[in-house]
């Protein structure tokens, strides 16, 4: 059938010795797989994974669940002050870190960087900042000062100034340098060029960034306490130490319904910025 | 051609309420935490000086901090692969332009808020009061708290595919599992990974401080150290955690780069 | 007077955008340059303001050397340049009486730019140099909601209120359409005529050259090949500057050519 398909399209037809096209090396797919599962079996062992325990585990924290419920509601009229010293502990961390991230980003943006040196500079700072966690910042600066919300706000100051500043350099690094050239002809003083120039361009995009770190910040704040820098986790611990646990589960619930309305307005706010 | 004529005296009062309303803002979340720019002249200088000495390390806890690196990495490693998969099926239910059944991704993107809501620290917490202290814990922390993560995305993913492979075949009389798994599933497994990996990243971060609060990896020692005040041990730590951290970022950006 | 010495521009890559081009130009000429793309005309119009820097080469304007002058001096020179964009690079975000009184921040404080605190003299000059290309009515309008040919007029009005002695402009019409090409044209025209400022217009429309040029110099690979009156030069010279025959491309009005004259159709 095939020689007379190929008679009716005056081709020659399938070759007996045509070359197929090589399939991919199986070898090297089988070669990812062992690898992986090597990996897992690996991870497993030194993890201590045991899904038995897990299974076994259960009642434990069923025990748990049955000690947080039904919830205490009326305690949380004491919370309320904690609580707002959560969100004043965000809302400060990010305009520090915002603050901070400002001239920095001036630095270590490839277009508008002046000395290599500084560029590069800052470049690694921002990334070394970057891999340490904010809860991480805090139960290092709550050691070095004590307890209390001024470590909690320095580590989220620091945390909002790496993230705030490396996306922000990303954006001014991708501008449309056209205005920027048009300002450096009329003889503008550099720092004019870089306000007139640059900041009109990134202005909304820099909020958004301040107001996504600030999210982060809100749910970092609710349980920073627990490492002592202070905000309503504090009193989480506390409770969770003292065996309060109707108390403990009223804070989750209050923690849960404030990172959902703070998301809902930073949501909102982002969206009018357009 | 629709042009607002702003005129200079109502712009300049916007401007000013709100930069009004901020500097407001600020002050009040100021004075709520006791915040001062004297106590901050106090704070800053202090830990400079305890990051001063930190350095040189104290070298004879490398091996246990190295261990402890690894062990970080391997809570990371399983507990994102778990997640990664199991995610999966529930960001399909999540999925609108997927569901059959109303309410279904309503239901599914809740349930996923609400694991994703709920703070990675209590989470652990939990867990160890039902497995004990150590790894397992953190495994099953970051597992559980990825889901809720990679779910959301995932759905996301699937909401942005192209119909169009899907039409065709379904016109061509595939069944419903047949046309997921020929033309949804080649174009959300690279995102997928890519996702998952980018998770990792977030979750080596996530295992370090787990330790923090008994939950196994590279926090258990620093909570000692920090304990302690044995700063050259915590600058041991905290260089060792930027190393592992940046070396898992690079790998991570290579490895999605060459999926997408 | 601005003299060009001995300018050539070879860039990091290789590429040698202009050899040994020397031209003298005296206050008060509209010169047009012209070239196909590439032929450097946008490098020798940036060197001259050293937006891009000569390889080689001087640039005297006035008596000053450009081409030596410090990096404070040089801001200073370029207050006194006005430039304008193919792409008119307006802050798009800003309204167009900002974009305008950037023109003036050469002659500000750093501190008085800084915070937008223009004195009312400078406000007045922005102001009568939009009234200048007929586009006042538009000041407190966010730049990007205007039209091309409306952006661009806000571009020449920022030149103009650096009261500048001496214009650039580089491919002003390129990105407009046809009507619109001629009203820029004769608003730079007349600028050039009322006001006496020197300006230097690199265009690629040969059409539009010859109309509103009253010298033509022409660049070919970098080089200088005619220097002469706009009203010498026929359908042959561009020609020769061109290195080819001209087709429709060259000319911003199509139906003004001849279909006697009308070369090969080659594709644009």
């Amino acid at each position: 059938m095939s020689k007379r398909w190929a008679e009716v399209n005056g081709e020659a037809g399938p070759r007996a010795d045509a070359h197929a096209p090589a399939r991919p090396s199986k070898a090297r797919t089988t070669m990812a797989f062992i690898f992986v599962a090597a990996l897992y079996v690996w991870s497993g062992i030194g993890t201590e994974t045991r899904p038995v325990s897990l299974l076994l585990g259960i009642p434990d924290m069923a025990n748990l669940f049955s000690r947080m419920w039904p919830p205490n509601m009326a305690y949380l009229r004491t919370m309320v002050v904690p609580l707002m010293e959560t969100m004043q502990m965000a809302v400060l961390g990010t305009a520090l870190g915002a603050a901070l991230a400002v001239p920095v980003v001036l630095v270590s943006s490839r277009n508008i960087s002046r000395y290599r040196k500084a560029y590069y500079t800052a470049r690694a700072v921002l990334n070394l900042v970057r891999t340490l966690p904010d809860i991480l910042l805090a139960s290092v600066f709550a050691a070095a000062l004590g307890f209390g919300a001024l470590p909690g706000v320095m580590a989220l100051a620091v945390f909002s100034f790496g993230i705030i500043a490396k996306l922000t350099s990303e954006t001014v690094e991708a501008i449309d340098p056209g205005p920027l050239e048009a300002l450096s002809a009329t003889g503008s003083p550099r720092i004019n060029v870089v306000y007139y120039g640059v900041v009109p361009q990134v202005l909304p995009q820099f909020v958004a960034y301040c107001l996504y770190v600030f999210e982060i910040n809100v749910r970092a704040a609710t349980v920073l306490g627990l490492v002592g820098a202070g905000g309503i986790g504090m009193w989480l611990q506390r409770d969770m130490n003292l065996m309060m646990y109707r108390n403990a589960s009223a804070i989750i619930l209050l923690i849960f319904a404030f990172v959902l309305v703070m998301d809902f307005i930073s949501n909102w706010l982002r969206g009018r910025l357009v | 051609m629709s042009a607002h004529r702003i005129s200079p005296k109502s712009r300049l009062c916007r401007a000013f309420l709100l930069v009004g309303a901020v500097i407001v803002v600020l002050a009040w979340a100021a004075r709520g935490v006791e915040f001062s720019l004297t106590r901050l002249g106090v704070g800053v200088p202090q830990v400079l000086r305890i990051m001063s000495l930190m350095w040189p390390f104290s070298w004879v806890h490398l091996p246990d901090v190295t261990v402890r690196l690894i062990e970080t990495f391997q809570i990371a490693f399983l507990g994102t692969s778990i997640a990664s998969v199991l995610a999966a099926p529930i960001g399909f239910l999540g999925a609108r332009n997927l569901s059959r059944v109303r309410g279904q991704t309503y239901l599914a993107k809740f349930m996923l808020n609400a694991i994703r809501t709920f703070p990675e620290l209590l989470l652990g917490l939990v867990f160890i009061r039902g497995v004990g202290p150590g790894p397992f814990a953190g495994v099953l922390t970051i597992g559980v708290h990825s889901i809720g993560m990679l779910g959301k995305l995932y759905a996301e993913v699937v909401e942005g595919i192209d119909t169009a492979p899907l039409e065709a075949l379904a016109a061509s009389g595939a069944t419903r599992a047949q046309v997921v798994r020929y033309s949804v599933v080649p174009q959300v497994l690279p995102e997928f990974a890519s996702q998952a990996i980018y998770r990792f990243e977030i979750n080596m971060r996530a295992a370090s401080i787990l330790g923090l609060v008994g939950a196994g990896g590279i926090g258990t020692p620093l909570l000692f150290a920090l304990y302690q005040h044995d700063w050259p041990r915590v600058g041991l730590i905290l260089t060792g955690i930027m190393i592992v951290v940046t070396a898992t970022d690079l790998v991570s950006s290579y490895l999605r780069s060459r999926l997408v | 007077m601005i003299e060009l010495i001995e300018i050539s521009k070879t860039f990091p890559n290789g590429v040698q955008a202009l050899k040994n081009v020397s031209l003298t130009i005296g206050d008060g000429e509209f010169v047009v340059i012209v070239g196909l793309s590439g032929a450097g005309k946008s490098t020798l119009l940036r060197c001259i303001n050293r937006l891009v820097e000569p390889t080689s080469g001087k640039v005297v304007i006035d008596g000053v050397d450009v081409t030596a002058a410090g990096p404070e001096e040089l801001r200073r020179i370029r207050t006194r340049i006005g430039m304008i964009f193919q792409d008119f690079n307006l802050v798009k975000r800003s309204l167009v009486i900002t974009n305008v009184l950037a023109g003036r921040l050469g002659h500000t404080s750093p501190f008085r730019g800084l915070a937008g605190l223009f004195s009312r003299e400078d406000i007045d000059v922005a102001l009568s140099c939009l009234d200048k290309v007929d586009i006042r009515d538009k000041a407190y309008v966010r730049a990007d909601q205007l039209s091309g040919g409306q952006q661009q007029r806000v571009g020449i009005a920022r030149a103009l209120a650096q009261m500048p002695s001496l214009i650039l402009a580089d491919e002003p019409v390129a990105s407009l359409d046809p009507p619109t090409s001629h009203v820029v044209m004769r608003d730079l025209k007349r600028i050039n005529e009322e006001d006496h400022i020197t300006t230097i217009v690199n265009l690629h429309f040969i059409d539009l050259a010859r109309q509103y040029g009253s010298r033509i110099v022409g660049l070919r690979a970098g080089e200088l090949v005619y220097d002469g009156p706009a009203q010498d030069a026929t359908e042959g010279t561009f020609e020769s500057i061109y290195g080819r025959r001209i087709h429709e491309g060259d000319l911003r009005d199509v139906e003004e050519v001849g279909r006697s004259e009308r070369g090969s159709r080659s594709s644009r």
